[in-house]
C-alpha cells in the first residue's frame, strides 16, 4: 500500500517537463497572439463583468438599506425603493452574466479552434526528422490536453481572476467605507490564510508531481497494451498484465491521488475555518461596537454578508492559481511546438517547377542530420539519372539508401552540394510543384482511415472513379477489392486486419500510378509479396516505369536485374556503380552481397 | 442521464465511506443552519437587550461550530475523494482488463486512440462527479430542505412565498442535466475523432507529404476541429442562459423576503432578527445553487463517461474460455480441421472453405499460397484467435472451444506477421509468456532465433530497452526476437506466420537452420513467400482463394504440375539466372 514502495521506470519521469512555474512574459506575449482576435470580446465581458458585479455588490448594501431606512423606521416607500433597485440589480445581473457567458466562451472555443489548426498547419510544414524525435502520443496531449488547459483558462478563469479581484477591491472598499475598524478585524486573519496556504504548496508539489507521473505511466501502459494485444493475447499474458496494472501503475497513480487528496481535505476546511474566525471576530467587536451605539445593527448584518464576499474571492483566487500555472505549462508547450523552426521551406520567391522532364543530378551532395554534425550519413554523392531510366540503390541497412531518396524528394536538404531535376536545383522551387510530380512507394504502405477508394483517389484529387478503378486494375488489386462487400466502398480500419500486408501495398501502389509521377520513388515495396503476387506486380511496375525515371531502393533480385544502373552504397557512399552485369565482373562488393544473398536460398531451395 | 446509473455497482463496494462522507455532509449542513439563528439572537437579545455576555458567548459559539465543522468538512472531503478515486481506479482496472480480453475481432475495427481515450477521460470524469459533484449536489440538496424547513418553522407564508421561484428553478436544472449528458457525450465523441485524425496525420505524415496532400488534410482536419467547435459551443450556449437565470429566480427569493418580510416586520409579526435570519437562510441556498448547474454539468460528463465506458465493458467477449473446460494433461500436437469455413464479420466471401485436414503430432506443414488466400487466416484458428463460422478445429481430438483459452494458447507459440515489441527490455520482451523465465533459457531461445548476437551489440545487451520509448530495431531485429518469444515458450505447435519476410536471405537461412532442430519435436506450421522456406516441409499446402488446392510433399506437388509447380518455375528462373551468372563469374580468371 505504500507509495514508495512502487517506482515508475525513468521515462515516465523523465516526461516530467511541467514542473509548476509561475508567469512567463515570453509565454504569455505568445498566448497573447492568439487572443488579440478577440480583444473587443475581452473587452465587452470585462465592462460586463463589471456591471455583473457591481449588480452582486450592491445586493448587501439593499439589503441593509432596506433595514436601516426601511423596516426600522417603518417606512413603506423606502422599502419599496430599496426593492425595486433589488429588482434591477438582479436584471442587471441576469443579462450581464448571459452576454458575458455567450460571449466569452465563444471567444474562448474560437481561440482553441484556432489554436489547434495552427498546430495542425505547422505539423503539415514540419519536417520528417521531427516526426521520429516527437512522438504520436506526446503530439497529441499538446493538441488535445494542452489546448484544453488553456480553453478552461481563457474562458473562465480569466474573467473569474478579474470578477475575483473586483469583487474584492470592491468589498474591501464598501467595508473600509461601512466600518473601518471591523474592516481591520477582518483583515487580521489575512497572513493566517497566506501562511496556510504556503505551507500547503509547499507540501502538495512533489505528491501532484508524482500525481502526473503516474497519469502518464497508465497512459502509456494502457496505449501499448491496446495497440499489442494480439501479442498479448498469443502469448496469454492477460493476467500477468492486468495483475502489473493494478498493483503498480493503477495503484501508484491511486496511492498518490489519496497523498494529496489527504492534504487537499485538510487545506480548505483550515482556510474556511479562519474566515470563521473573522465572522465571530467581527460579531463580538462590532455587537460590542452596536451596542456603544457606534454602528447600527443593519451595518452590523452587512459586514456579516460581506465578510463572506470577502474570503470567497481569495479562496477562488487560490484556486485559479494551480489553473494558471497549468495554462503556462500547456502554453509553453505549445509554442515551443509553434516554434519548432520548419528546416525545409520554400525560398523566396519559390517558382513552379516546370512539367519534369525526368533528369535527375546529384552534385557533390553531403549529408548530416543537424543535431549530429559529425555523423555525416552521405558523403560526397554525385550521380546522374536520365530521363526514364530505372536506377536501384543495393546495400545493407544505415548505408544512406533512404536519405538519398529523401534528398531527392526534399524531406532533407543537403548539407553541401545540390540535387538538380532537369538542371533546376531543387530548393529554389516551391515543394508543392515538387512532390505534386513525384510519387513515392514506402516500404510499410500507410493506409488511411477512410475507403478504398479514398485511399487510392489520394493520389490524384482529380481522378474519376473510373480512374481509379483502372489504376487498380492495372496493379492487379481490383480484383479483391471487388470481392470485398462494399467494394471499392469498404472502409479501411485503423487495425487494417481487413486487408492483408499485400493488399496495402498494392492499393498504396494503385495510389502511386494514379499521380501518374514524372518520378517514382520505390521502397523496398516487394519484400513481404508473395511470387505470385510479386510477378504481378512487376508487371505492374514495368508499366509503371516506362517512361519515368525510378529510383527503387531494392532487395530483390530481378528489380535490382533490370535496372540501367546500379549504386552500391556502403557507409553513406557509393562504393560501386553500374550494370547488373558488369557489377559481377567486377567482382567486388556487389558481387559478393549478391552471392551471399541469393546463394544460400539457392542451394537450399534447388539443390537437386 | 439514466446512464449515471451504471455508477452504483462502482460505488457499492464502498458504501461505509460513502455513508460516512455523506453523513458529515449532513452534520456539516446542519452546523452552518445554525449560523443564522446564532446572529438572529445576537441581534434580537444581545443588541436589543443589551447583554455583552451574549455577545461574547456568540462569538465563542461561532467560532467552535466553526472548528467542528471545519474537521467534519476535513473528513467528508477526504471520504468522498477516497471513494471517488477508489472507484476510478476499479472502472480503470475493469476495462483494462476488458479491453485485454477483447478479440482480435473488435480489435480488428476498433481505434486505439478511440479506446485509450474511454479508459483514461471517460475515467476521469466518473472520478469528478463522484469527488466533488456527487457529494456537492448533495449538499445542495440537503442545504435546500434544511433551508425551507428553518423558513417554514420560521414564517409559513414568507418561506411559501420565497420558495415560489425554486420551482422553476428545479424545473430548469432538470431539463438541463436531461440534455447536457447527451450534449457532452456529442463533445467527446467530436474530441475522438479529432485526436484519431491528428494521430493518422502524425503516423503517416511521410504519405501525405509525398503527394503533396497537406491542403486536403488541412481541411480534412478543419472540419473535424470545426465539429468540435459547434458542439461544444451548443454546450455553452445551453450554459449560459441557466447558470445566470438560476441566479436570477434566487434574487426573487431574496426580493419577496425584503418587501413581504419588511411589511410583516412593521406590522409587528415579525421581529428585524428573524427577517435577516431570513434572508440568511436564502443566502446558504443561493451559493450551492449557483453551483447547482455546474455540477448537473459534471453529472452529465459523468453520465457520458460512464456510456462511453459501458460501449466497452458491455461488449461480451465472443471468444472466452467455456465454463467447464475439457482438460488436457499433455498435448501431443495434432491437429484437425473438419469442415472449416471461416468468414469475418462484414465480408461478402468467407476467407476460407471446407478446409478438412488431419495433422499428426509433430508433422511441419508448409502453407503457401498468393496474398489473401487464407494462409493467416487458416493459423488464427488453432489458438482461437477467430471461431470458425462452421465446422470445427480439434487438437488432440478436443474442440478447442471446450479447452481453457490460456492452456491452449500456452501450448502454441506463435511469431504474428507484424512483430510488435513493448517498450521493456529485451529481455522481458522475450519472456513474454513465461514471465519468470531463467536467463539461460532466454539466451538459449535467442541464439536459437539468431538474435543473441545482435543482442549483445545493443548498448545493455539483454537489458537494453526497445519499444517506442526504447531504441529502434530493424524489422529483421524485431522477427528475431518475436521468434525467440515463441521458442522460449517451448509450445507443442509452433506457428511462423511469415516470420521472416524482413530479414535478409542470409539470415533468413540461419534462422531455418535453428529452426530446424527446433521443429523436430512439435508441430509447426510455417507460412512464407519463398518456396525455400517449405521445401522440407512435411507436407505444403497450397491455398487459393480460401480453399487447399494442392497438398502434398515437395516431390508429390511436383508431380502434379500445377499452381505449386508455377510457383517453383518461377522461383527457379530465378535462380538458374543466378547460378549461370555466378557459373560464368567463377569460371573467369577476374573473379
Amino acid at each position: 500500500m505504500t507509495t514508495t514502495s512502487i517506482t515508475p521506470p525513468a521515462y515516465v519521469q523523465q516526461d516530467d517537463d511541467d514542473a509548476p512555474r509561475g508567469f512567463d512574459p515570453q509565454v504569455s506575449h505568445g498566448l497573447y497572439s492568439f487572443a488579440r482576435p478577440y480583444l473587443k470580446q475581452f473587452g465587452l465581458s470585462l465592462i460586463l463583468m463589471v456591471i455583473g458585479s457591481a449588480a452582486a455588490v450592491a445586493g448587501p448594501y439593499l439589503v441593509k438599506f432596506a433595514i436601516d431606512e426601511g423596516i426600522a423606521r417603518n417606512s413603506l416607500p423606502a422599502l419599496g425603493q430599496a426593492v425595486i433597485w433589488y429588482l434591477v440589480a438582479a436584471v442587471v445581473q441576469w443579462v450581464a452574466t448571459y452576454l458575458r457567458l455567450n460571449i466569452m466562451a465563444r471567444a474562448g472555443q474560437s481561440i482553441i479552434y484556432d489554436m489547434r489548426a495552427r498546430l495542425f498547419n505547422h505539423l503539415q510544414n514540419l519536417s520528417l526528422g521531427f516526426f521520429s524525435r516527437y512522438s504520436v502520443g506526446r503530439l497529441i496531449a499538446r493538441v488535445i490536453n494542452d489546448v484544453t488547459s488553456i480553453r478552461n483558462f481563457v474562458t473562465w478563469a480569466i474573467i473569474a481572476i478579474a470578477r475575483s479581484l473586483f469583487t474584492l477591491v470592491g468589498t474591501v472598499f464598501v467595508m473600509l467605507a461601512l466600518n473601518y475598524r471591523l474592516s481591520l478585524y477582518t483583515f487580521t486573519m489575512l497572513p493566517l490564510i497566506v501562511i496556510a496556504t504556503i505551507i500547503f504548496r509547499n507540501k502538495v508539489r512533489s505528491v501532484y508531481r508524482r500525481v502526473r507521473a503516474g497519469n502518464s505511466w497508465v497512459n502509456s501502459v494502457l496505449a501499448e497494451n491496446i495497440n499489442g494485444v494480439r501479442v498479448v493475447q498469443a502469448f496469454s499474458r492477460q493476467a500477468y498484465n492486468y495483475n502489473r496494472f493494478r498493483n503498480e501503475v493503477n495503484r501508484y497513480l491511486l496511492n498518490n491521488n489519496l497523498h494529496a487528496a489527504r492534504l487537499i481535505s485538510i487545506f480548505f476546511p483550515t482556510v474556511d475555518f479562519i474566515s470563521t474566525g473573522a465572522i465571530a471576530l467581527v460579531v463580538w467587536l462590532g455587537g460590542a461596537a452596536v451596542m456603544s451605539a457606534d454602528i447600527t445593527p443593519g451595518v452590523l448584518v452587512a459586514f456579516v454578508l460581506y465578510i463572506e464576499r470577502f474570503f470567497q474571492p481569495i479562496q477562488e483566487l487560490s484556486r485559479r492559481y494551480d489553473q494558471f500555472q497549468a495554462t503556462m505549462i500547456g502554453g509553453e508547450r505549445i509554442l515551443e511546438l509553434l516554434n519548432t523552426p520548419v528546416e525545409i521551406q520554400d525560398a523566396e520567391p519559390a517558382e513552379e517547377l516546370p512539367p519534369i522532364e525526368g533528369h535527375i543530378k546529384f552534385d557533390a551532395v553531403s549529408f548530416h542530420y543537424s543535431d549530429d554534425p559529425s555523423t555525416p550519413v552521405l558523403e560526397d554523392i554525385s550521380l546522374e539519372i536520365q530521363a526514364g531510366q530505372t536506377i536501384a540503390l543495393v546495400g545493407e541497412t544505415g548505408a544512406g539508401k533512404s536519405t538519398l531518396v529523401k534528398l531527392l524528394s526534399r524531406f532533407y536538404d543537403p548539407t553541401e552540394g545540390a540535387v538538380r531535376i532537369d538542371g533546376i536545383d531543387i530548393r529554389t522551387v516551391t515543394q508543392n510543384s515538387l512532390r505534386r510530380q513525384m510519387g513515392i512507394v514506402l516500404q510499410e504502405p500507410f493506409l488511411f482511415s477512410g475507403s478504398i477508394h479514398d485511399n487510392i483517389h489520394f493520389g490524384n484529387l482529380e481522378a474519376s472513379y473510373e480512374d481509379v478503378q483502372a489504376a487498380a486494375k492495372a496493379v492487379g488489386a481490383h480484383e479483391f477489392i471487388t470481392n470485398l462487400r462494399e467494394g471499392y466502398d469498404s472502409q479501411v480500419e485503423e487495425g487494417g486486419a481487413l486487408l492483408s500486408v499485400g493488399q496495402r501495398q498494392l492499393i498504396s501502389f494503385a495510389r502511386a500510378l494514379l499521380a501518374d509521377p514524372r518520378i517514382l520513388i520505390l521502397d523496398e515495396a516487394t519484400s513481404s509479396i508473395d511470387t505470385q503476387t510479386e510477378q504481378q506486380i512487376q508487371a505492374a511496375l514495368a508499366l509503371l516505369l516506362h517512361g519515368r525515371t525510378a529510383v527503387v531502393i531494392a532487395h530483390r533480385l530481378s528489380t535490382i536485374v533490370n535496372a540501367d544502373q546500379i549504386l552500391v552504397m556502403l557507409n553513406g557512399k557509393v562504393a560501386e556503380r553500374g550494370r547488373h552485369l558488369e557489377l559481377l565482373e567486377q567482382g567486388g562488393l556487389y558481387y559478393n552481397l549478391y552471392r551471399m544473398g541469393f546463394q544460400e536460398q539457392a542451394s537450399e531451395a534447388f539443390s537437386d | 442521464m439514466k446512464h449515471l446509473l451504471k455508477i452504483l455497482p462502482l460505488i457499492r463496494p464502498y458504501r461505509w465511506h460513502l455513508l460516512g462522507a455523506v453523513f458529515s455532509l449532513a452534520a456539516i449542513t446542519a452546523l452552518q443552519l445554525l449560523i443564522p439563528g446564532i446572529i438572529r439572537d445576537v441581534i434580537d437579545e444581545g443588541l436589543v437587550a443589551g447583554q455583552l455576555q451574549l455577545l461574547v458567548r456568540s462569538a465563542a459559539l461561532i467560532l467552535a461550530l466553526g472548528a467542528i465543522r471545519a474537521g467534519l468538512a476535513a473528513v467528508q472531503r477526504y471520504l468522498s475523494e477516497w471513494v471517488s478515486l477508489h472507484a476510478s481506479y476499479d472502472l480503470r482496472n475493469q476495462l483494462f482488463n476488458h479491453i485485454q480480453n477483447l478479440p482480435f475481432t473488435y480489435h480488428d475495427r476498433a481505434q486505439t486512440g478511440q479506446l485509450v481515450s474511454r479508459s483514461i477521460e471517460d475515467v476521469s470524469t466518473v472520478q469528478n462527479f463522484l469527488g466533488f459533484g456527487a457529494i456537492e449536489l448533495l449538499q445542495t440538496l440537503f442545504m435546500a430542505v434544511g433551508a425551507l424547513t428553518l423558513m417554514f418553522t420560521t414564517d409559513a407564508r414568507l418561506a411559501l412565498i420565497a420558495s415560489l421561484p425554486v420551482i422553476p428553478l428545479v424545473i430548469q436544472t432538470t431539463h438541463f442535466g436531461i440534455r447536457s449528458s447527451q450534449m457532452f457525450y456529442a463533445v467527446d465523441n467530436a474530441l475522438g475523432q479529432l485526436s484519431a485524425r491528428l494521430q493518422e496525420n502524425v503516423t503517416g505524415a511521410q504519405v501525405v507529404r509525398a503527394f503533396a496532400r497537406e491542403p486536403y488534410e488541412i481541411n480534412r482536419f478543419k472540419h473535424a476541429n470545426h465539429d468540435l467547435f459547434k458542439a461544444r459551443v451548443y454546450v455553452v450556449d445551453e450554459w449560459a442562459k441557466v447558470m445566470p437565470t438560476s441566479v436570477f429566480l434566487i434574487s426573487l427569493s431574496t426580493l419577496a423576503i425584503l418587501w413581504f418580510g419588511g411589511q410583516m416586520v412593521m406590522a409587528g409579526t415579525l421581529t428585524i432578527g428573524q427577517l435577516v435570519a431570513f434572508n440568511a437562510y436564502l443566502l446558504l441556498l443561493a451559493t450551492p445553487v449557483q453551483e447547482l448547474v455546474w455540477l448537473v454539468n459534471t453529472a452529465g460528463e459523468a453520465a457520458a463517461g460512464l456510456q462511453r465506458a459501458h460501449e466497452v465493458l458491455d461488449h461480451i467477449p465472443e471468444i472466452r474460455s467455456p465454463a467447464e473446460p475439457t482438460p488436457l494433461p499433455e498435448v501431443r500436437g495434432g491437429v484437425t480441421f473438419q469442415q472449416v469455413t471461416f468468414q469475418y464479420a462484414g465480408e461478402e466471401e468467407p476467407a476460407l472453405s471446407d478446409i478438412n485436414l488431419a495433422i499428426a503430432a509433430n508433422e511441419v506443414i508448409g502453407i503457401i499460397g498468393s496474398t489473401g488466400a487464407g494462409k493467416s487466416s487458416l493459423v488464427n484458428l488453432i489458438p482461437r484467435f477467430y471461431d470458425t463460422t462452421q465446422g470445427q478445429i480439434l487438437i488432440d481430438g478436443v474442440d478447442v472451444r471446450l479447452l481453457d483459452l490460456t492452456t491452449l494458447r500456452q501450448h502454441i507459440g506463435i511469431v504474428l506477421q507484424t512483430s510488435l515489441l513493448f517498450s521493456a527490455s529485451i529481455r522481458e520482451n522475450i519472456a513474454l509468456g513465461r514471465p519468470h523465465a531463467e536467463m539461460e533459457d532466454i539466451i538459449t531461445a535467442a541464439r536459437a532465433a539468431q538474435a543473441h548476437e545482435f543482442i549483445l551489440r545493443t548498448p545493455q545487451g539483454y537489458d537494453t530497452v526497445v519499444g517506442e520509448r526504447g531504441i529502434t530495431l530493424s524489422g529483421g531485429q524485431r522477427q528475431r526476437i518475436a521468434i525467440a518469444r515463441a521458442l522460449l515458450l517451448n509450445p507443442r505447435i509452433l506457428i511462423l506466420d511469415d516470420a521472416t519476410s524482413s530479414v535478409d536471405t542470409e539470415t533468413e537461412h540461419r534462422i531455418q537452420q535453428a529452426l530446424k532442430s527446433q521443429m523436430q519435436a512439435r508441430t509447426t506450421f510455417i507460412i512464407a513467400q519463398r518456396l525455400s522456406s517449405v521445401r522440407n516441409a512435411d507436407r505444403i499446402l497450397v491455398l487459393h482463394e480460401g480453399r487447399i488446392v494442392e497438398e502434398g510433399a515437395h516431390d508429390q506437388l511436383l508431380k502434379l504440375n500445377g499452381r505449386y509447380k508455377q510457383l517453383h518455375d518461377v522461383q527457379l528462373a530465378q535462380h538458374a539466372e543466378f547460378k549461370r551468372e555466378i557459373g560464368q563469374l567463377d569460371s573467369s580468371p577476374n573473379a
